[in-house]
């Protein structure tokens, strides 16, 4: 298979997600969790999916990896995918289950939220690790548990050769995490996703753990998805982030242009929302109102409308009319400025950063 | 580990006297309370036409007349170094474990047990294997493939399986299968040293009517535990490793939801070891069961209090045995 990526004509990308669907069938209606979203992502570089619960950032994360009971040939009984997901130019939304289960854990591993109840409680962490050692390689249980012990030491487990006969109960939080991680590291994957890995922890096993994962991404060179609700743990790790809603990207672009001049009243909010240590004790933080769209009925138009305090000031410039925002489904489009930075809004791009500048950045 | 199985030994020595008392109590004392003397206790022993002068005899050997406790001493003195009596004629030794002397079989308690015992301890082993296979596996075929075709077939046997009464599936199997039809064997019970062949072929059916009783709730024990199993975080973890499918469910899902079924099975199988009562009585079957039901027929005290001995014997043992199994199954629970 050779694909070129027809849109930057460049050569293709390690990771390149096109349109990617997951729609869910159910007695209540068709839930679409993730809704046409694409994204590309290169060895050794980090992206950050951000968003609330329910924005379709989990769902995302597990169809990379193939995890969902896909529906059978009625559309009943799991996930309906469309769209593409090339691993180095391999379809994996295409591929054989068998296939997919072969690239699992293998070339691209995940990491898990609640590193106690996501590792189990029965077997030690070394029969765990080793268990997926030998999934993909055909080595002797001796040769797997010393690169079980190896891997254990690697992510800062201390005396890792006696404690890889542990059971997890018998880890601390941020230990069972650096195990979680060493597990997903045993066969050096070159895909490695985050699924919110820090959200379990305390905070200050948190920064730890965005450290070691900082550090055995250089070293593996792998590309690194970080799915996360804080953008705290983002700002530092990733070098793009997607800001998901409602099932789509409604902001998308490197990392540092996000952060410095964000253009979606999402993330505005998001930012808002965020506690600081350098702003005055006094201010209060600033919440989204509402609740996270039903993804059974998405709203009409741009999914944010119900919750965004532009609307008004989007119809005033818009050629459609006031009501813009609740009739018509704004694209994901370039912005001005950075290169790849793309905003799914109704607001003309100036009064997007005009907003952002005068009214919004004063209260971060 | 072990300090945990030596001080539940000891514990069970406690329990155990706790039902000699209660069995003693129950047949010795409370008839006096209701009125009795210990002329008509001590015929009801040995039959109604008897003089009074034999009367006495069996009063004196019993020692109806002593005082209680000292009555429950020599009861449980028999039990832990054996003792001797006299059977009318001559002095007779009765060993370790004495459970005393049955007037209604001029046998002593014990051998008269041992020898009832291999019918039940072959019905409930045969029995406990096809219920524990049958109901776990239809359990994860269950779980796995929910709401299939497949699924609601089984739970509808296992519906049926608790609906339907032991003492009238055995029968209605023994009917169609062995007297209309020839397929399997009258049940009848032959020592397995005898002849394995027929010691099997002759219990097919009490094995048949009891597993399909019992398996109705490893059915659908296995199912739920299977189905929270396969929800979990774990299982997923187990997925994204890249492990087939089979490995998901039989070594991980399975390991986790096994541990319910596995405490649940050593309680079932420590009751049935104590007397399937039901199976034996309704297939004429002579087991523990059976003879119990007989000696308080016969108001045979002594046996009866024998048999319920050993029953507690069994569930107790099966208590302390699903205990250390729970901890051996999973980890983080400490004994």
């Amino acid at each position: 298979m050779n694909f070129e990526d027809a849109r930057s004509g460049g050569p293709r990308p390690f990771l390149d997600v096109r349109d990617l669907r997951v729609h869910f069938g159910t007695e209540d209606g068709l839930v679409k969790s993730v809704d046409g979203i694409s994204f590309q992502l290169e060895r050794g570089q980090t992206l950050g999916i951000v968003g609330e619960s329910g924005s379709g950032k989990s769902v995302t994360s597990l169809s990379l990896l193939g995890l969902h009971k896909r529906a059978d040939k009625h559309g009943k009984g799991g996930a309906r995918m469309t769209g593409e997901i090339l691993l180095d130019g391999e379809d994996l939304i295409s591929a054989e289950p068998a296939r997919v289960q072969e690239l699992r854990g293998n070339k691209m591993a995940m990491i898990f939220q609640d590193p106690l109840s996501a590792m189990h409680p029965y077997f030690t962490v070394g029969a765990q690790l080793v268990e997926a050692y030998r999934v993909h390689n055909k080595v002797s249980k001796s040769v797997a548990r010393k690169r079980a012990i190896d891997m254990l030491d690697r992510v800062g487990i201390p005396q890792p050769s006696s404690r890889v006969d542990d059971y997890p109960h018998q880890f601390s939080g941020g230990m069972r995490q650096r195990a979680m991680i060493a597990m997903s590291l045993m066969c050096d994957p070159e895909l490695l996703i985050a699924d919110e890995p820090t959200t379990a922890l305390d905070v200050t096993v948190q920064a730890q753990i965005l450290d070691l994962m900082r550090d055995l991404q250089r070293e593996f060179n792998s590309a690194l998805i970080i799915i996360t609700h804080d953008l705290g743990v983002v700002a530092e790790l990733a070098d793009d982030i997607m800001v998901m809603y409602g099932g789509k990207a409604v902001e998308y672009g490197p990392a540092k242009t996000v952060f410095s001049s964000p253009e979606h009243p999402y993330a505005w909010g998001l930012l808002t929302s965020m506690p600081r240590l350098d702003r005055p004790v006094q201010d209060r933080l600033v919440p989204i109102p509402g609740n996270p769209p039903s993804l059974i009925n998405v709203p009409s138009g741009c999914a944010f409308h119900p919750r965004c305090s532009f609307t008004e000031l989007c119809g005033r410039y818009s050629a459609v009319g006031p009501d813009v925002c609740r009739e018509v489904v704004p694209e994901l489009e370039q912005s001005t400025g950075a290169e790849r930075h793309l905003v799914r809004c109704h607001l003309p791009v100036e009064v997007r950063q005009q907003t952002y500048n005068e009214q919004i950045r004063t209260h971060l | 580990m072990l300090t945990f199985i030596v001080r539940r030994l000891f514990a069970v020595v406690g329990l155990l006297l706790v039902v000699t008392l209660a069995t003693f109590f129950i047949f010795y004392v409370l008839p006096q309370w209701g009125g009795e003397t210990i002329q008509e206790m001590a015929r009801q022993y040995v039959g109604r036409n008897t003089s009074a002068q034999a009367l006495q005899g069996v009063i004196d050997r019993l020692g109806l007349d002593k005082p209680f406790f000292v009555q429950y001493f020599d009861y449980v003195k028999g039990i832990v170094v054996g003792t001797q009596y006299s059977n009318g004629t001559n002095l007779v030794q009765c060993n370790a474990p004495c459970l005393g002397y049955s007037f209604r079989n001029y046998t002593q308690v014990w051998p008269t047990i041992l020898q009832y015992f291999p019918v039940t301890i072959s019905i409930a082993i045969g029995g406990a294997v096809m219920w524990l296979g049958f109901g776990v596996v239809s359990g994860v075929i269950s779980a796995v493939r929910k709401g299939s075709f497949i699924d609601r077939f089984f739970m509808g046997i296992s519906l049926t399986g608790v609906s339907l009464p032991v003492y009238f599936v055995g029968p209605l199997l023994a009917l169609v299968l062995a007297y209309n039809n020839n397929i399997l064997q009258v049940p009848s019970y032959t020592s397995i040293s005898q002849s394995p062949g027929s010691w099997a072929g002759g219990l097919l059916i009490p094995w048949f009517a009891l597993a399909f009783s019992y398996a109705a709730l490893y059915t659908r024990l296995t199912r739920g535990g299977m189905l929270d199993a396969l929800n979990e975080d774990f299982t997923r973890t187990a997925r994204a490793k890249g492990l087939s499918e089979s490995r998901v469910v039989f070594k991980h899902a399975l390991r986790a939801a096994i541990i319910p079924i596995v405490t649940i099975f050593g309680m079932d199988l420590g009751g049935v070891l104590g007397g399937a009562v039901l199976v034996e009585k309704s297939l004429s079957l002579n087991g523990i069961g059976a003879l119990a039901i007989n000696s308080i027929g016969n108001q045979d005290f002594p046996t009866v209090m024998g048999i319920t001995l050993f029953g507690a014997f069994f569930i107790i043992m099966a208590n302390l045995v699903v205990d250390v199994l729970y901890a051996t199954l999973d980890p983080r629970v400490r004994l």
